[in-house]
């Protein structure tokens, strides 16, 4: 099987709907498939990567944590855009550190998040085989 | 008559939020649940909007909901006030009347 | 929906026999579940056991066979990290049957 070029867009933020969940337990299982896969943190996406983020008060599963397994699976292009950082008062330092290690590298922890402006966001979406919305 | 109003969406993805501060009165309350609970921080490109609207306004926000989405509320708008859901129910009864902006 | 004898109490178990709340586990829990398809828990089994329960306690999931796999090796020597190793642990396979010992959920991506 050929590999195809798998891009996971994330437009919202987590718990309020489904869809940042949803888009994490399929990222998960399309890991198993040994695809190419990026995925993307776009507008209000960006605030399921943030930093202590902590749900006692709303009763909810906090899944935030499972970001940080994603290097595990083979999954260390992540895609940041810098302007919906900008205009939501975020800076890549608001953003949990992912990373993942390489095992060709003695295990040396690198960094997964790229943050890119909106012009290579375009570029970088534009050059997948697949994009997946959530 | 004060009326509060309930906000739960995204002020960057949703106009529902800006559409609650262009129908909300002078002594009306603004509560942001859920999603709209982003919309206190300060420095975004929304912050200035809600500051304006607090001059004559009251704005409160859930801070579970805050807390959730990684947002201390040392970045808060100063003067947003923040409840739990007591606080929530309590905003419900001082008020006459409370409008959901879905 | 079942429930599972633990010297005499019990717990309640999914249809696939996987702990209902994982809040819940106990080392007696998984000898107990792991004596009901006739496998007696060795050293060996528990490491693994417990490597699954830190890695949910981490990251809020259960790990894919892959990537158990290779933390295994990383972490237990090369000559463990490999799937003949835990199969021969875990033959029922050692995402679905060591998770449930661990009284974690089914892994995420298990297809």
């Amino acid at each position: 099987m050929a590999t195809k070029k798998f891009m996971y867009v994330n437009r919202k933020a987590p718990y309020g709907t489904v869809y940042a969940l949803e888009a994490l337990e399929v990222v998960l299982i399309a890991a198993a498939f040994e695809q190419d896969i990026s995925l993307a943190f776009i507008d209000d996406g960006v605030y399921q990567i943030t930093k202590e983020q902590s749900t006692d008060g709303i009763g909810m599963k906090n899944f935030s944590a499972t970001y940080k397994a994603l290097g595990d699976y083979d999954i260390n292009k992540i895609y940041v855009e810098k302007e919906s950082l900008d205009d939501r008062g975020l800076t890549a330092d608001d953003l949990m550190p992912l990373v993942w290690e390489d095992e060709d590298d003695d295990w040396a922890e690198k960094p997964s998040i790229k943050i890119v402006s909106r012009e290579e966001m375009a570029a970088v979406l534009a050059a997948q085989d697949v994009h997946y919305s959530f | 008559m004060a009326m509060l109003h309930i906000v739960n969406k995204s002020p960057f993805e949703r106009v529902a939020f800006k559409s609650c501060l262009d129908h909300a009165l002078a002594g009306d309350s603004i509560l942001m649940i859920e999603d709209a609970a982003v919309g206190a921080t300060d420095g975004t490109i929304f912050s200035e909007e809600l500051k304006a609207a607090m001059a004559d306004k009251s704005v409160y926000v859930l801070g579970g909901d805050l807390a959730a989405r990684g947002v201390s509320e040392d970045r808060m708008i100063d003067g947003i006030k923040v409840v739990d859901y007591a606080g929530f129910v309590n905003l419900t009864v001082e008020n006459d009347t409370t409008q959901s902006w879905v | 929906m079942g429930m599972l004898d633990v010297n005499g109490t019990s717990v309640e178990v999914d249809e696939e026999g996987y702990l209902e709340d994982l809040s819940e586990w106990t080392e007696e829990i998984a000898t107990a579940m792991a004596a009901a398809e006739d496998v007696d828990l060795s050293e060996e089994h528990w490491d693994i056991i417990n490597f699954l329960r830190e890695y949910y306690e981490e990251y809020q999931i259960a790990p894919a066979v892959r990537v158990l796999t290779k933390a295994v090796g990383k972490r237990l020597g090369k000559a463990k990290g490999n799937s003949k190793y835990l199969y021969s642990l875990f033959p029922y396979g050692p995402g679905k049957q060591a998770c449930k010992y661990a009284g974690l959920p089914k892994p995420t991506g298990c297809v």
